[in-house]
């Protein structure tokens, strides 16, 4: 207790002497990017808010690490982001990057050499400085094989690791073995990890397995605006304001405004909506369409926002996999529907996806044709057509392919094959995720106009995964995924045949198809493409050929929907994850406790 | 006297009920998986008979409702628009007992349906889901206790008669069952299962579940009536004048047990409704778009429903009478058939 009590009190001090230092060096230059020869701040624009106060937000569930080196559920992901910082980052509102740590890049004319100035007096949150050393050391670290980073993936172009070269203590070289389409946008999610905690653990091999959360406070650090302070078992993760925390608002303050951040463990949607509507926590994002129109219907003192629509992308596969002699009969058979491209457009034309968008959106998202969400505003191909649902056509492109229509057990029309067997299949879907399972119930009825027979199975996630990907036992499978990021290339598992998200049919040694083979050719050109019209012309040119063979058959695209209590201020929420947080050293309580030192 | 008056009071109740619910087709206006992709939950229309002006209709009607522009569920009453009920109206085709095919439904409209008890998230009729959604629970209670009651008739009469061993083995047996968690052990039957069933197949399913884990309780019961049985004076007198066991059994023994039997009956049919509810709201019942009573409160697990639209907690009230009727039969059957607590109270009522 008593050392929580000297806590705000030591801060306080230790401020108040930096603030005063800050503002007469802030005099001295006044350019919009203040500089100055101990510290280089990056100052945020933006409203200026008070300072102190307490943040409550709820996850989905524990996270799992604080460790980047291994961190790979999204809960992890999304605490790591906030206690961590990268060189160059993606500014989530305007979908462009900003330097971060780096104050500056420089791009060789070749484009295979990324020369990167660190800022003057960066330090790490537990008061340790940072210098280039500690990029190599992380970028070594995520290289190593052995430690199996997932970053190292990213890091690897056309089979070659980029190399990491130090100029002197604040610059770095990076130098590709190929030019990269996504230039600097690589770095983002990169965490500069503290070479003096983690060197001594990386040598001895242990280094994925400390950053629990059970570490000590003072045994982790980072460069993110909030480092570790507690954390409560099934209950909830406090994390203090980092008082090296590198950025600035205009009037040169220190970021972050708040003093603490929390996390509670909420496991479920509807808990988390009651938590907010009871006032325990301060902001809310990724509701669905059902329960903002709940929390709209009452505003009391907050305020709910529809940012538009997302990166998140929901279809309808079927399962092309070729399992050889392990596929079983039944499956075989029907393998030779799902393998007729032509009864994969007759679903997709037979699909309501404006029914979609109204009863399971209530009207708030966008049907979708494509892979590139309606939220990506400069990748997605607008010449990729959208067709309106028609039954005439599916029925067409039915008979085209040899299918034809016969008396059910019932009287009903009922489809059948080139056999004479009836078209009966199941569609997977999530049981815990009741608008993926509305969907499918959608396309069941839609589907029964063709004379289909498909049953709807919700099953666990990770079951239905596990089906997915490994056991690949099963029909049809209703899925969505959020892309991280607006550039195409986050999704490139989803393109690439041997890409593990490749869903229809994942991890392929050799192209099954000659288009999912073009698909290949033209999403390596494009990676290694120097601009960003090369880049979109092959592309677009992708997404046609995914739309001509439908081995997805896109549905919807859900707007991200968010809230927040009335006093929080710098509420923006954008539509790349996270959501609401993206911008947390700049949230603040209007009605903060304390008032900002000045 | 009164007894049998109680009796046939709940036998009428619950015969009445069950009429409706197997000529579900008949009394429900539409086709229970029919989507109306416009009229996503439609909160219930009343039946008028007397108009906005005053005017009294001999016909009753409802008054359409409208979609207020700009919003997803928000719905206005149009005055202007009455829609008057027909009744004996043809409408969806549907088959009665399941095979006799059928258009005619007690009542219907025009143009506009008229949803008594609203629609759903998709626009089904929530009336005609309800009353179709009875068959399935109420069969697979009745399916279910009956299959219950037969095992354990064999169970407990065997155990009961033998005696021995042979009633050791079983009594145990029926002990383990009696301490398994039987919604987990329902949970883990159902993950064995195949991935992808029919409705039919689940159906059946569910019924071969409940009934397969209850039976432990009528076989103890049965044992005890079977047990004071065979040691009756008559039985004796019988087994002396050398009547076989099948025959002992079958003419003195297990008509002892009918009491037991009609009773647990009474009390077991509605638990094994629930218990189909259980499983379906749980999401291991009969799947969509199938309408079930568990499946159409499943819908209630999300708290935005909950909270917003309170006709989709009307299928938890429609099965109250059923189980009210249930119980006021057990009761009476207990009273009637208990043949001890009878005699002491009049002999007369034996007759």
């Amino acid at each position: 207790m008593k050392n929580r009590r000297a806590g705000p009190h030591w801060r306080r001090t230790f401020l108040c002497s930096f603030a005063l230092l800050f503002l007469s060096l802030g005099q001295a230059a006044a350019s919009p990017q203040q500089k100055s020869i101990k510290e280089e701040l990056f100052v945020l624009p933006g409203e200026v808010g008070k300072r102190g106060g307490r943040l409550v937000f709820a996850l989905r569930g524990e996270p799992k690490t604080l460790n980047p080196l291994i961190a790979a559920d999204t809960r992890s992901r999304e605490v790591i982001g906030i206690m961590q910082a990268d060189l160059v980052h993606i500014n989530r509102a305007t979908q462009l990057t900003e330097p971060a740590l780096a104050k500056s890049w420089k791009i060789s004319p070749d484009g295979l050499q990324y020369t990167i100035v660190l800022r003057h007096g960066l330090k790490f949150s537990d008061g340790q400085p940072l210098d280039a050393d500690d990029v190599l050391f992380t970028f070594r670290v995520y290289l190593d094989e052995n430690v199996h980073a997932p970053q190292r993936d990213l890091l690897i172009i056309s089979g070659k690791p980029i190399t990491v070269r130090k100029l002197d203590a604040r610059t770095v070289v990076f130098r590709l073995p190929k030019t990269y389409g996504v230039g600097e946008r690589l770095f983002d999610g990169l965490a500069i990890l503290p070479r003096h905690l983690l060197e001594k653990p990386y040598q001895e091999g242990k280094v994925s397995q400390i950053g629990t959360l059970a570490t000590a406070a003072n045994q982790w650090a980072g460069l993110g605006p909030f480092r570790l302070k507690e954390y409560v078992a099934g209950q909830r993760l406090v994390l203090e304001r980092n008082p090296y925390y590198w950025k600035t608002d205009v009037k040169g303050n220190r970021l972050p405004y708040a003093d603490e951040l929390v996390f509670l463990f909420v496991p479920n949607a509807d808990a988390q909506v009651l938590k907010f509507q009871s006032g325990e926590t301060d902001a809310i994002a990724q509701l669905s369409a059902e329960n903002f129109s709940v929390l709209s219907r009452q505003l009391r003192g907050y305020t709910m926002v529809d940012a538009g629509p997302g990166l998140e992308y929901n279809f309808l596969f079927f399962n092309l996999n070729d399992l050889g002699e392990k596929t079983s009969p039944e499956l075989t058979r029907k393998q030779k529907w799902f393998r007729e491209v032509r009864f994969r457009q007759a679903v997709s034309a037979a699909v309501d996806r404006e029914a979609i968008v109204r009863l399971v959106y209530q009207g708030r998202g966008t049907p979708l044709w494509g892979l590139v969400a309606p939220g990506n505003r400069r990748w997605g191909n607008e010449e990729l057509a959208h067709p309106p649902r028609s039954l005439e056509r599916a029925r067409a492109l039915l008979k085209d392919a040899g299918f034809s229509w016969g008396n059910g057990p019932n009287g009903e029309s009922s489809l059948l094959d080139s056999e004479g067997k009836p078209v009966e299949f199941s569609i997977l879907t999530s049981s815990t995720n009741a608008d993926r399972a509305k969907m499918a119930t959608l396309i069941q009825d839609d589907l029964k106009q063709l004379g289909m027979r498909a049953e709807v199975v919700p099953l666990e996630f990770r079951s239905l995964l596990d089906r997915v990907t490994q056991t690949k036992e099963y029909d049809a499978c209703v899925m969505g995924i959020a892309s991280y990021d607006a550039d195409p290339n986050s999704d490139i598992n989803v393109w690439l045949s041997s890409g593990g998200t490749h869903l229809w049919n994942p991890s392929q040694e050799h192209p099954a198809t000659a288009w999912e083979a073009e698909i290949d050719r033209l999403i390596s050109e494009q990676m290694i493409a120097r601009t960003f019209a090369q880049r979109k012309k092959l592309y677009d040119r992708a997404q046609e050929i995914l739309a001509e063979n439908q081995p997805m058959i896109f549905l919807a695209s859900p707007d991200i929907l968010a809230g927040a209590k009335n006093s929080l201020g710098n509420f923006q929420p954008a539509v790349l994850e996270p959501y609401v947080l993206w911008n947390v050293e700049q949230l603040h309580l209007k009605n903060a406790p304390e008032n900002a030192p000045r | 006297m009164r007894t049998r008056h109680r009796l046939a009071k709940w036998l009428v109740i619950l015969g009445v009920l069950h009429a409706i619910v197997v000529c579900a087709g008949f009394f429900a206006p539409y086709d229970p998986i029919e989507q109306d992709r416009k009229n996503p939950y439609l909160p219930p229309m009343p039946l008028h008979l007397m108009d906005a002006q005053g005017h009294l209709h001999l016909r009753p009607f409802a008054y359409a409702l409208k979609l207020r522009e700009g919003t997803f569920d928000h719905y206005e009453q149009d005055i202007g628009q009455p829609v008057p009920l027909k009744f004996l109206k043809y409408g969806a085709a549907y088959r009665v007992l399941g095979f006799l095919p059928a258009r005619i439904h007690l009542f219907g409209s025009e143009d506009t349906r008229i949803c008594l008890l609203g629609t759903d998230a998709y626009g089904r009729d929530q009336f005609s889901r309800l009353l179709y959604g009875g068959q399935i629970s109420l069969l697979a209670g009745l399916l279910g206790a009956g299959c219950t009651l037969s095992i354990g008739l064999c169970v407990g009469a065997a155990a009961g008669y033998f005696g021995g061993w042979r009633d050791d083995a079983l009594m145990r047996v029926a002990e383990l069952f009696l301490a398994l968690p039987w919604l987990y052990l329902l949970f883990a039957l159902r993950a064995f299962l195949p991935l992808s069933v029919s409705p039919l197949k689940a159906f059946f399913l569910i019924v071969a579940v409940i009934g397969a884990v209850g039976w432990a309780r009528p076989a103890r019961l049965v044992r005890g009536v079977v047990l004071s049985a065979k040691e009756r004076d008559f039985v004796r007198a019988a087994r002396g004048f050398g009547a076989t066991d099948s025959y002992l059994l079958r003419r003195h023994i297990l008509p002892e047990t009918s009491s037991v039997l009609l009773t647990q009956a009474a009390i077991l049919i509605p638990q094994y409704v629930l218990a189909e509810m259980t499983l379906s709201f749980l999401g291991l019942g009969v799947p969509e778009p199938a309408p079930s009573w568990g499946n159409l409160l499943s819908n209630l697990q999300q708290y935005s429903v909950l909270v917003s639209y309170w006709w989709m907690y009307l299928p938890a009230l429609a099965m109250v009478p059923f189980f009210l009727g249930y119980l006021g039969l057990a009761s009476s059957l207990q009273e009637r058939l208990e043949p001890y607590k009878i005699e002491r109270r009049s002999p007369g009522s034996l007759a």
